[in-house]
């Protein structure tokens, strides 16, 4: 023992910390990749051409698709964001820019609270507020639902984003003699723009595969719809269905549904990454 | 205990007269100035002159409370809650603390330069105008001549001309820096506040920043914050020297740097703290 055997004894705890995190991160990758192997194994095989534009058929009849599914899903994604967009980025850009004002503030802690609400509770409310009054399941309603569940997400990019603008920046701007409108409007949020659009694409990502608020909502429906007051077909909705039935070839258009599902979540992602990265280069490069 | 004059000038002596001619006129009165971060105090009953077409230096060691001072003048620190200014600071007169004051019309007419380069995320013509548009309605073509105005003035006009709808970020350091003065001058002000404008340059930059500096004075009232004494030396026709939120000494810039008064003032500028 004495002075010289301190080092080694830290090597050695050093050693097995850095080999204890190595076995985590281990771990997560490995759940991470059995998912996607197993999803990519059992959901390719149900794949093929016809399989992304032709209707779902009965059980027992080959080549059914999930064509309506990914319509419907896009049309009720893109009505939410056009109703969380605009909403979510005003009070992101109010909580941004006045930081230090207690209204800003409720307004944040209320954005993490409704982070906090289950999907299937935000599921009800529209039910409630959308369905029962109009008399009938809609894509509306789905894409309010979705919208509840993007606002908080929106709202707290665009807030973060615009918070993470140095103040050297505003203060520049402001001493110009700017008013806050046009500091916010020219200045910041053109700094704020490559996290923000990342926050909108990362928001839309997120949602593009929830299920729970879909299902007394937009309802599903085994045909074509293009009409967002009635009830549409949607791609979790769908592989939710075909997932509970009891019938083989119904699990793997399941698997299909889900691997398509998770393909357009990692393009999103992926998009989001990429167009970061372009915008900030825009700002910084010719 | 310090040897502020209040209402007349320090006598001239002939050599170096920083603008020959008439006494300067007394541009900004700060007057009994103290400065609060919440409920700590950054300024202590700061009085000081700046003088009309001459630059001001305002030296001391970090955390002296020159920068403040300077952000009181446009009362930028207004952006932050909790910190306050009390005492007067007068432009040609009026007390620009008044609450009620415009600040927008305050800021038009004092410009501010910044440590860190601080170019917006556009090109290097909309940076300069953005200041521009905020004031007045140009037609393109005369947009265009007061944006060349001011980047000649700023001496950038050479360098990016051929590039003026390149991102203002795509400069080096100096060139920003030189850029962020163009835009203060741009909207035409009639005091500059330079809070340290080369400290984050490279040698050639900051000598073209004093350069700069020197001449901008014949056309305003120019404040300026440094940790450098040769700078300070070299570009002020005044320099006051700060310590601890207080004023110590101000004086023109020849009297400080040869005979001070003040023990702590020789002590700073020979180096022996700070």
């Amino acid at each position: 023992m004495g002075v010289l055997s301190i080092p080694a004894r830290r090597r050695i705890a050093s050693a097995l910390w850095t080999a204890a995190a190595a076995l985590c991160a281990c771990g997560v990758a490995a759940v991470l990749l059995l998912v996607l192997g197993y999803i990519l194994r059992e959901g390719f095989a149900a794949l093929s051409p016809s399989f992304f534009v032709r209707l779902p058929r009965p059980v027992g009849v080959p080549g059914g698709g999930i064509g309506n599914g990914i319509v419907g899903s896009a049309i009720t994604v893109a009505i939410a964001a056009l109703m969380a967009f605009p909403a979510g980025i005003f009070v992101g850009i109010y909580a941004g820019v006045y930081a230090h004002r207690r209204l800003a503030q409720g307004l944040s802690f209320l954005a993490d609270v409704l982070a906090g609400v289950p999907s299937i509770a935000i599921g009800i409310y529209a039910y409630i507020l959308l369905v029962i009054p109009f008399r009938g399941f809609s894509a509306v309603s789905a894409s309010f639902a979705l919208a509840v569940l993007m606002m908080p997400l929106v709202i707290r990019t665009t807030e973060g984003a615009l918070q993470g603008v140095p103040r050297e920046l505003r203060e520049a701007a402001t001493a110009l003699g700017a008013t806050d409108y046009r500091v916010t409007g020219k200045v910041l949020l053109a700094a704020a723009r490559p996290g923000i659009v990342t926050g909108l694409l990362l928001a839309v990502a997120r949602i593009t595969g929830e299920t729970a608020p879909l299902l007394f909502t937009a309802f599903g429906n085994q045909f074509w719809e293009f009409d967002p007051t009635k009830p549409m077909a949607e791609l979790p909705l769908q592989i939710f269905t075909y997932a509970i039935s009891p019938y083989r070839d119904w699990h793997r258009q399941a698997w299909g549904g889900a691997l398509v599902l998770i393909a357009a979540v990692f393009l999103l992602s992926l998009a989001a990454r990429l167009s970061f990265r372009l915008l900030r280069r825009g700002a910084a490069e010719p | 205990m310090t040897s502020v004059q209040l209402d007349t000038p320090p006598a001239r002596e002939a050599g170096r007269s920083p603008s020959a001619g008439p006494a300067p006129r007394e541009k900004v009165s700060i007057r009994d100035l103290s400065f609060y971060y919440g409920s700590a105090q950054a300024l202590h009953a700061v009085t000081v002159p700046l003088y009309d077409k001459c630059v001001t230096a305002f030296i001391g060691p970090s955390g002296c409370g020159k920068s403040t001072l300077l952000r009181v003048l446009n009362r930028i620190y207004e952006l932050y809650p909790g910190q306050r200014a009390t005492g007067e600071v007068l432009v040609d007169g009026e007390n620009i603390l008044r609450p009620g004051l415009d600040l927008n019309l305050l800021r038009a007419r004092i410009g501010m330069v910044f440590q860190k380069p601080t170019p917006f995320p556009m090109s290097i013509f909309d940076n300069i105008a953005f200041g521009i548009r905020l004031y007045e309605k140009l037609p393109r073509s005369e947009l265009a001549d007061r944006v060349e105005g001011a980047l000649r003035r700023a001496a950038l006009w050479e360098e990016v001309r051929s590039k003026l709808k390149q991102s203002g970020q795509s400069l080096s350091g100096g060139q920003q820096q030189r850029l962020c003065i163009a835009r203060a001058i741009a909207v035409e002000p009639e005091i500059l506040l330079l809070d340290e404008p080369a400290s984050a340059l490279d040698p050639i930059s900051t000598q073209r920043i004093e350069e700069l500096v020197a001449e901008l004075k014949s056309d305003y009232c120019v404040a300026i914050v440094t940790h450098n004494m040769q700078q300070a030396a070299r570009s002020s026709d005044y320099t006051a020297f700060m310590y601890l939120g207080r004023l110590v000494e101000f004086d023109e810039t020849e009297h400080i740097f040869t005979r001070p008064k003040e023990k702590r003032t020789e002590d700073y500028i020979t180096g022996r703290f700070g």
